[in-house]
């Protein structure tokens, strides 16, 4: 049961776009199409799960019994940008497609907040082998499940008669802000 | 010739290529840190710092890098840098350090570093690099404090401190998610209002 807590949490009540703030910048540059934000969805899916797997691993049999906890952030980021590389090179000989409609966000994911801010909350709130796995599910499930709405919302404004200073970027923010205040309403739910 | 190119890089920083009205990066920060003025500063100012000894290091290197492992080496020398700067905020501006302790190491996936390193100074000289840090940076950090301004005024009446209306009156709702998302769209909006009304002169002015 508690398990489901942490998954639900993670993937709705928390989530990881539209309450913690992390991973914007693709969450606004790589919504314009349903199927690209799903391509970028499955992409940080796989890392964030692998490298809180791989944080978690390096932390608790590394970093903590030689001391060297300072060294936390560019610990992780290497884990992270080791494995951003080499689902580019993976996409790159596999699908060609994809890769070139992710564009510059894909080297970007290293810097996808959503990632090493992951990793650092499961290093934070203590979790253990299981609900590491469970935690990172739910929260690279969140991601992509708004990903997802939000581009097709996205694909509805595109053809909605709109302001033109207001057209592409300003009127996704508010649309966020109208869905944050939606997943405003969930939190009652945990 | 030359210093008009120089003048153009540092100012494009700040109004055209506004890293959060124009080319929306650094966005994580950009809401997160901007319920108050003084964060929003303290954080602009982090930002630089890293941006510019950011970018002068990896044009640097530029060459000597090879393609494939450009990412993570470009990552870890911004990691370093940021681990730099929390250990020197800690010794020498405890108390600024303290009240933004959380937001630090997320200076890191500011996006906004890596895509500078990237789009720039891994194909720009150390001197062009150097400028386009310090202008994207201010560009970043003027950003934010307007951001910041808005947010703290209407959310919680106040302003650094001092308070401007009673609190009563303050929409709280604008310092949570809900207000962040909607006072950056509501200011991007004005942004591009404004570039859009002066590029309609400019058309004017040609016909």
């Amino acid at each position: 049961m508690s398990f489901f807590v942490i998954f639900m949490g993670a993937a709705l009540v928390h989530n990881i776009i539209l309450t913690q703030f992390l991973g914007i910048c693709p969450f606004l540059g790589v919504s314009k199409k349903a199927d690209q934000a799903i391509g970028m969805g499955a992409a940080v899916t796989f890392v964030i799960f692998l490298a809180s797997l791989m944080a978690y691993c390096l932390n608790t049999y590394v970093l903590i019994p030689l001391n060297i906890e300072y060294l936390q952030t560019i610990a992780f980021i290497l884990v992270i940008a080791s494995l951003v590389q080499f689902v580019e090179m993976f996409l790159k000989k596999f699908s060609v497609g994809l890769y070139k409609s992710l564009g510059v966000f894909l080297p970007l994911i290293t810097t996808n907040c959503a990632v090493l801010g992951t990793a650092n909350n499961i290093v934070t709130k203590g979790f253990g082998l299981m609900e590491t796995i469970i935690y990172s599910l739910g929260i690279s499930i969140g991601f992509t499940l708004v990903m997802f709405v939000f581009a097709t919302i996205r694909e509805r404004l595109e053809i909605a008669p709109i302001a033109r200073s207001f057209k592409g970027n300003p009127i996704a923010l508010i649309t966020a802000a109208i869905m944050a205040l939606a997943f405003f309403g969930i939190g009652g739910l945990v | 010739m030359k210093k008009n190119e120089i003048l153009n890089i540092f100012t494009s920083g700040i109004f055209k290529e506004n890293p959060i009205f124009v080319l929306f990066l650094g966005m994580c920060p950009t809401l997160g840190v901007t319920t108050s003025v003084v964060n929003a500063i303290g954080m602009g100012i982090g930002v630089i710092f890293v941006l510019l000894m950011s970018n002068v290091i990896i044009s640097l290197i530029r060459n000597i890098v090879m393609d494939e492992i450009r990412i993570p080496v470009f990552i870890v020398i911004i990691a370093s840098l940021v681990t730099l700067l929390q250990m020197f905020m800690q010794a020498y501006t405890l108390e600024l350090y303290n009240s933004m302790k959380v937001f630090i190491p997320l200076i890191t996936v500011n996006c906004i570093i890596l895509g500078r390193a990237e789009a720039f100074a891994s194909k720009n000289g150390v001197f062009k690099s150097a400028v386009d840090g310090i202008g994207m940076g201010i560009g970043f950090l003027l950003g934010l404090v307007v951001v910041a301004f808005f947010r703290e005024l209407l959310g919680t009446g106040a302003l650094m401190g001092l308070q401007v209306f009673p609190a009563q009156f303050a929409i709280p709702i604008f310092t949570s998610a809900v207000g962040a998302f909607l006072t950056l769209g509501t200011l991007a909006g004005i942004a591009m209002l404004i570039s859009n009304l002066r590029k309609d002169k400019a058309e004017k002015g040609v016909a």
